[in-house]
Parts: structure tokens; sequence; C-alpha cells
């Protein structure tokens, strides 16, 4: 059964690394930059899977993680300093660091508190970064790419792409062995029964909390990449609807299995592109109001769609 | 090691205008089984969970071993050898029977911030599940989800889990709960094989298995201890057969007063 | 004095959106996001019929039914699905109404902001002090959502359905088990909540812009007077909306210039903002380190 999802990390790495190359055959450079897309926000829903789906715990601000990753590399461009070397690790230190200030609060609550606190201090944080006027408030601030050592050229679309995916397949092999661990196996006993987890003697706010900055901490690497992609470190990352979308990921492609956020990504991100044009050709002007549509559709996943599309691939494997 | 002792001082709980504990002095030897009984609200399972570290007492304290541990938490105190199991069963529903039980290994063997090793291929920690789990009979079970098993196992594995690491005082509520007659009859033999190796606090309604096993029987009321003494004391005092047992004879009748 | 003013007309703002929110967080256990569309759908309404008539008190009077209409669909035709569901499933489905209300509102009324007149009458100023004027407007929000909570009250402490309310918010299974139709109260609880919220809507409209998603914010801080109030406890709602109402308003007002006091002014400029924008999420950050269950917790067991 983990034998299978890992074959299946390794099918979708290997599509995935495919990718670059199909860009060139179709003469479409756009899907370059779709699948980073895809790559960043699977890098992000597999870290909120570790908490949300292994922890058992809902957390609707992750989003915040991604956008303090990109405030780190915008914040340091603005104040020339655009190494990678440094720009990376202090995107992941400061969202280690956020991650366990807010889940120091957060975590010592449980149920509705938990995902009405952490929705409140994602929110906090955007409009912190509305009121910061020096990082151009609003309309937050561009970032060129960051520079790492000579040969290793992040302008390279290709060259970022290669990146992206590395620290996707990096972090799904982490994920990984951090669940298989005896640190993931308390992780999930606290998921499943607190009370009796805290009896046999695990403390278990501190196991929470240690899960919550590890996502936090890989959330904000996906932000520093988010930022290198689009050039732009913006309050807009921080939006809650972005927490939402996180959710999304996760669930449609399957709650608690690591595999099932990538492919709730790549969906997501193709459903995001591809629903409105659909819609376009169904009928003029209707395109940009795909999120009619797409409402609706989260509703019946809801309903229906328990094991998401991990558990449609591999239809009858119960868990 | 056979059990250590625990002594209770004055400790209270009140949960609004109800008293559940009421100022409870209580003493119990080293390797002693000790039944506590008392009518349904008389306030039992809340001072197991008090014992447990899961509720905090209001007043009082609780001495184990001689140390005070009235502020250490759930976890802490089972580290320091207090183990417990639950009323209706308390499990991992959705874990098979050997990672229950291999949560329960862990977590006794200190902490478990070990992020990289995979706990299914750690082979000490799986002799050790494995033995808990042929103790208690089970390990024919083990690959199958703790919530399939059936309520007799699902108690069986509830009271090895409480057993890992051989805790020094055993907190039992209701072992008896729900069981035929004949795994009722199991139950009271794993007991006696336990008697002597833990000291033993056993909530129980059923009346013939605490008479059976018990060294000495506390009887609890409105979170006031009215009585204690050995079986035959128990019988024999008035006001427990007023307050408690009725005035039938206990011996011989299951759920007496329940 | 007129900041003060206007804390308290966000708090009771606040309030009517928290008061029936609150209540469904108790009883059901249940995480409703799209609570800010019934809002949205309140200011729609009223603005349009308003447009229409010329008559605000007609557009509040359609405003009101359209939401609790709204609220009950709502609930009948998807939320009912959701209550023994988990947690995350109730978080997908509602954020995906919201996505959906949203849009289908930019469809309807075009993505523009609509303008929203208070009504002729109240469109003036008011001495409250001598020499502080304050908007009539502005003035009668204070006055109607003192009303309301005032009439909350009562019916919550005084009557068999507030009763009831409060048994179900604070032990769902023991109020189940003496007997109460928890299905039926919820209804009534879900549809007055709506009520409530479109009510809020209309109060919103005239002072901000009337346009898609305009209660999501609000949902988010009526979730942090939820969190500082206590689940479940519309008593605790109240003081912590004032509160939260207060903190917020004046700390934008004056907290950059205390700053001014201990930074240099440019300093002082830049981080006073910043700060305030983060005032009421720290004070629920500080509430919370202390009390983790809020104010006022009305759940017990």
């Amino acid at each position: 059964m983990i034998g299978d999802r890992r074959r299946l990390d390794w099918t979708l790495l290997v599509l995935f690394a495919g990718v670059p190359g199909a860009a060139l055959a179709l003469d479409e450079p756009y899907l370059l930059d779709l699948f980073a897309r895809v790559l960043i926000f699977a890098i992000a829903a597999v870290s909120l899977d570790l908490i949300l789906g292994y922890g058992g715990l809902v957390s609707f601000g992750h989003a915040a993680f991604l956008g303090i990753g990109g405030y780190a590399v915008g914040m340091l461009y603005q104040h020339d300093l655009g190494s990678g070397f440094l720009q990376f690790p202090v995107a992941v230190l400061v969202s280690g660091v956020a991650a366990l200030a807010i889940g120091w609060v957060s975590l010592r609550t449980g149920g509705l508190y938990f995902i009405m606190i952490t929705l409140a201090f994602a929110q906090m944080l955007y409009y912190l970064g509305i009121s910061l006027k020096v990082y151009g408030g609003d309309d937050g601030m561009r970032a060129r790419r960051s520079e790492f050592f000579a040969p290793i050229d992040l302008n390279d679309q290709t060259q970022f792409y290669y990146l992206a995916l590395a620290v996707l397949a990096l972090s799904l092999w982490l994920g990984r062995r951090l669940v298989n661990s005896r640190f993931g196996l308390a992780l999930q006993g606290a998921r499943s029964n607190e009370r009796r987890l805290r009896v046999l003697g695990v403390p278990v706010f501190r196991y929470r909390l240690t899960a919550f900055v590890i996502a936090g901490a890989l959330c904000g690497l996906a932000g520093a990449l988010f930022a290198n992609l689009n050039e732009y470190a913006s309050p807009s990352t921080m939006h809650w609807t972005r927490s939402g979308e996180l959710i999304v990921m996760v669930i449609l492609g399957g709650v608690g299995t690591l595999t099932g956020p990538v492919l709730g990504a790549l969906a997501f991100v193709l459903l995001e592109s591809y629903l409105s044009e659909a819609l376009e050709a169904l009928a003029s002007g209707f395109g940009q109001h795909w999120q009619v549509v797409f409402g609706p559709l989260l509703v019946a996943v809801a309903l229906f769609a328990r094991g998401g599309l991990v558990g449609l691939l591999r239809p009858g494997r119960g868990e | 090691m056979s059990g250590a002792g625990l002594a209770l001082v004055d400790l209270s709980k009140h949960f609004g205008g109800v008293i559940a504990t009421d100022r409870l002095t209580w003493q119990i030897a080293a390797g002693e089984l000790h039944a506590l009984i008392g009518p349904n609200g008389a306030g039992k399972t809340t001072l197991l969970s008090q014992l447990s570290g899961e509720l905090s007492p209001d007043a009082g304290r609780i001495l184990f071993d001689g140390r005070d541990i009235t502020a250490l938490s759930a976890d802490r105190r089972t580290l320091l050898g207090i183990g417990r199991s639950f009323q209706g069963t308390s499990l991992f529903a959705e874990f098979s029977v050997l990672d229950n039980v291999r949560l329960a290994v862990q977590a006794r063997a200190g902490h478990s911030f070990r992020f990289w090793r995979a706990a299914r291929q750690d082979a000490a920690l799986n002799q050790a599940a494995f033995a808990q789990l042929r103790e208690a009979g089970l390990d024919h079970r083990a690959q199958a989800t703790a919530g399939s098993l059936s309520h007799g196992e699902q108690r069986q594995l509830d009271l090895a889990m409480a057993l890992v690491g051989r805790p020094r005082l055993l907190l039992l509520d209701e072992p008896m709960a729900g069981l035929g007659a004949e795994e009722s009859l199991a139950m009271v033999a794993r007991l006696k094989a336990l008697k002597g190796r833990h000291s033993i606090v056993l909530v129980e309604h059923d009346m013939t298995a605490v008479f059976e096993l018990a060294d000495r029987i506390t009887v609890l009321v409105y979170g006031r201890a009215i009585a204690t003494g050995t079986p035959a004391d128990i019988r024999a005092n008035a006001e427990v057969r007023a307050a408690y047992l009725g005035e039938a004879p206990p011996a011989g009748e299951r759920h007496a007063g329940a | 004095m007129v900041q003060t003013f206007n804390g308290l007309q966000l708090g009771v703002m606040l309030f009517l959106m928290a008061a029936g929110l609150t209540l469904v967080l108790g009883i059901m256990d249940f995480v409703n996001l799209a609570h800010g569309s019934l809002l949205m759908v309140g200011a729609y309404v009223a603005s349009t019929i308003t447009g229409w008539t010329g008559s605000f008190l007609l557009g509040l009077a359609a405003a009101l039914p359209a939401a609790f209409l709204a609220g009950v669909l709502l609930e009948v035709a998807v939320l009912r699905h959701f209550y023994d569901r988990g947690h995350l499933e109730q978080v997908l489905a509602t954020f995906g109404l919201i996505l959906f209300f949203n849009e289908a509102v930019r469809l309807i009324w075009g993505p523009a902001a609509l303008f929203f007149d208070p009504p002729s009458a109240l469109r003036g100023q008011v001495e409250i002090l001598p020499g502080a004027p304050y908007p009539a407007f502005r003035l009668a929000i204070i006055v109607v959502g003192l009303a309301v909570a005032l009439a909350l009250y009562l019916v919550i402490a005084r009557t068999r359905v507030g009763m009831r309310i409060r048994a179900g918010a604070s032990n769902r299974d023991i109020a189940q088990a003496l007997g109460l139709d928890i299905g039926r109260l919820f209804a009534v609880v879900f549809g007055a909540g709506a009520a409530l919220a479109g009510l809020a809507g209309v109060i919103l409209g005239p002072i901000t812009n009337v346009e898609p998603g305009m209660g999501d914010p609000v949902l988010i801080l009526a979730f942090v007077v939820i969190i500082i109030g206590g689940i479940g406890s519309v008593r605790g709602a109240f003081a912590a909306a004032l509160l939260v109402g207060l903190v917020d308003t004046l700390g934008r007002a004056f907290l950059p210039i205390l700053l001014r006091l201990v930074l240099n002014p440019s300093n002082a400029d830049a981080a006073g903002p910043a700060l305030a924008s983060m005032l009421i999420y720290l004070l629920m950050a500080a509430i919370l380190f202390f009390r983790p269950h809020g104010l006022f917790p009305a759940r017990t067991g």
C-alpha cells in the first residue's frame, strides 16, 4: 500500500519532469509557467497535508506562510540582497518562527477555535502586508529572481522549473519519512484519539506544534519559489481565499496521503485556467464567472468525494 | 518492582454546584488491589481522571510513591509509572491492533521525537509490541483494525496498552463492563495474574469480580469514602449495605446496586 | 469622542454578525463561512429596492426577509447535510458556497460597487456634544444595534425559546436528552442569524461600498469576536464586539500619535498603521493565552 503510493509519487514526478520537453515540442512556453505554478502549490499543499491530513487540524491560515516566504524574498531584494543562498534560508526560518508563534497560541485550543484562530492570524498578516507602505502596501513589491552561483540561473525558465520540481520531490520524500516515523505515528495517534494518547504518555501539544512549524517552514519555501515565479511579492498571496484554495487542493487530491495534494494542486490549477476557457466557449462572457460552477463543485466534492483523486485512482483501497 | 503506593490528601473537585470529590483522604499500599465501588454518579471515574492527570483537582494533594504529583500533566504521570484503561474502551480505532500497542510502547520509551526511521520497521518497537500482544492473547489479530475487534478483544487491547512499560500503578475503569460471561471470566483471570505485580485501583460494578479480586474495597458515595476495608469488612458494614448494596447479599449477584 | 462613537458603531455591526453565528457554532458545532454571504445578500437587496423605490425603509423591509429566506434556503438545501460531517468537509462546502455567492452576485449585479445612500432623514449631522457633530446615520446604527442587542438579551434570558437556545449552546447532548428538537431549534436560530446578518448588510452598505465579497472581511472579524467572547455565548459576543470595535477604531486613530512620542516621526508613521492593523488580533492572542475558551465560555462538558 505504501509501496503503491511511492510508485504513484514517482510516476507523477517523472511526468512533471517531462513537461519542459513537451512545452518545447508543442511550442507552448506558457505551459512551463503553468506547471511551475502547479509544482509550487503542490509543495504548499503537501506541507498543509502534514497538519491537516496527518495531524487532523483544520488550519485555515496556511497561505500566511506562503506570503511570509514571498515577503522574505521581496524585502531582501528591496534591500539589495538578491542571493538565493540568503533568501531561501531566511524564508524558511522566518515562516518557521511565525508558525511557532501562531501555533503556540492556536494549538492550545482545538476544533472550531483552531479553524477560526488560524484564519484570523492569516488575516492579520494580510492586513500587516497592506499597511507596510515601505514595502509596496496594497500592491506589494517587485522581486527579481534569486541569484545562485554561476551555472544556476533561475531566470532560465527551465532551470527554475527543475528547481521547483526538486523541492517538491524532496518534500514528498521527507514527508513520507516523517509520517512513517515514530513522530508521525504519534501525530496520527493524536488525530485519532487525543485523550488516550496523552494518557499513554505523549505530550500532544509539543508534537502538534512541531508538525505545525515544519509545515509552516516548508510552505515558506514554497512562498519563496512563488515570489520568484511571479517576480513579485504581494499581500494578495496571503488573502484568506488562498488558504481556502490550499485546503481545496488537499481535499480534492486526498487528505492524509501526501500524493493526493500534488494531484489536487494539479487539478486545481488546471481547472482554474481551463474551466473558464471551457465556459467561455459555451457562452461568451461566461468564462470569467467560472466560480459559479466551481463553488457548487466544491460542495459536491465535500459531500461525495471522501478519498479524493487518489481514491479514484485506486478504488476500493481502504485505509 | 511490584507497584508503588498512592496517597490522597483532602482531594476535592467540583463541577459548578456538583461535588464530584469531597475532601477525600485515601491510601493504597504498594502492590495492593484496591476496588472502588459506589452507585453511578459517585465520582469514581472523575477520581480516576484526577489520578491519571486528565483532570486537575480544585484542592488537595496526590502523592505517588511518596512524591507529590498533583501538578504533573497526564503524560508526565504516565512516564512515572501510572497506566490507565478506560470505561467503554478508548483505542485508536482506525489503526491496526499492532500500531495501537506500538504507540503505547514508543510513548513509554520516553519521547517519540524521532523523525527519520520508519516506526514500523523498528525492531525494538515491534518486538516489545508483539510481546505485549502475546501476553494479551491478541497476537493473531495484530494486523486487524482495532475498531473491527469484538468488544471483549477491544477491552483486552485497552488493558494491554495500559500495561505497556509495567506501570507501578494501574487505574482500571470498569474492565468487566459489557462483557459476556465467558469474557468476564477471562478478564478476572487476567486481573488475577496482574495482582501483586502492580498496585491496582479497580473501578467495577461487577460485585462478584470485586469481592473475588480485591484486597481492600472503598465505597464512594457523592465523592466521599463512606467505608474502606477488606471484602469481609465491607460485606458486614451496615452503613454500606444500607447506602449502596441494599439488603441483598452481595456475593453471587452481578451489577448490584447499579 | 467621535472615534469612540465610530468604535461603538463598528462594534454593534460586528455584534449583529457574531450573534447568530456564535449560536450556530455553539449549538451545531458547525462552521458556516457563508454567513458573510448573507450580509452581502442583505446589502444588495436593500440597495436595489431602495434604488427602485427611493425608499430606504422599503429596502430595509425587503432585505431582512430576503436574507432570512436565503439563510433558510441555504440551510435546507446544503448545510444540513453537513452537520454530522467533520469540520473539514464543512469548511470545504461553505467555502464553495462563498465562491458561488460572490460570483453569482457579480453575474447579476456586475462587478462594480453599487452606491447606496442612507435615508434622507438621516443624512445630516447631529451634535452629540456641544461642538462635536456626528453623522446622524451612524448614530442611528448605534441606537438600532443596541436595541437589537437588548431585544436579543430579553429573548434569550426571559423566554422559553431562549432557554432552549441556551441549553442547546451549552450542551447539545443533554439538551437533546431532555427532549429538545435540536433540528427545529436550529432552523429558528439559523433564520434569525441570517436576518441579523442581512441587517448588518443594510447598515454597512451606505458606509462602505456594496460589492461582491463585502461580507467576508466582516465575517473574519466576527470570528475574532466569537473567539474572544466564547463560542455559543451571545453575551460574550456583545462584550467582545464592542471591545473589538473600540480597540480597532481607537487604535487606528491614536496609536500612530502615541508612537510619535517614543519614535521619530517617520518611523512612527510607518509602524503606526502596521501595528494598529494587528491590534485586535494581538488582543485575541493575549486573551486566548489566558482563557483558551474565551471570556464567557458557554459550553460545558
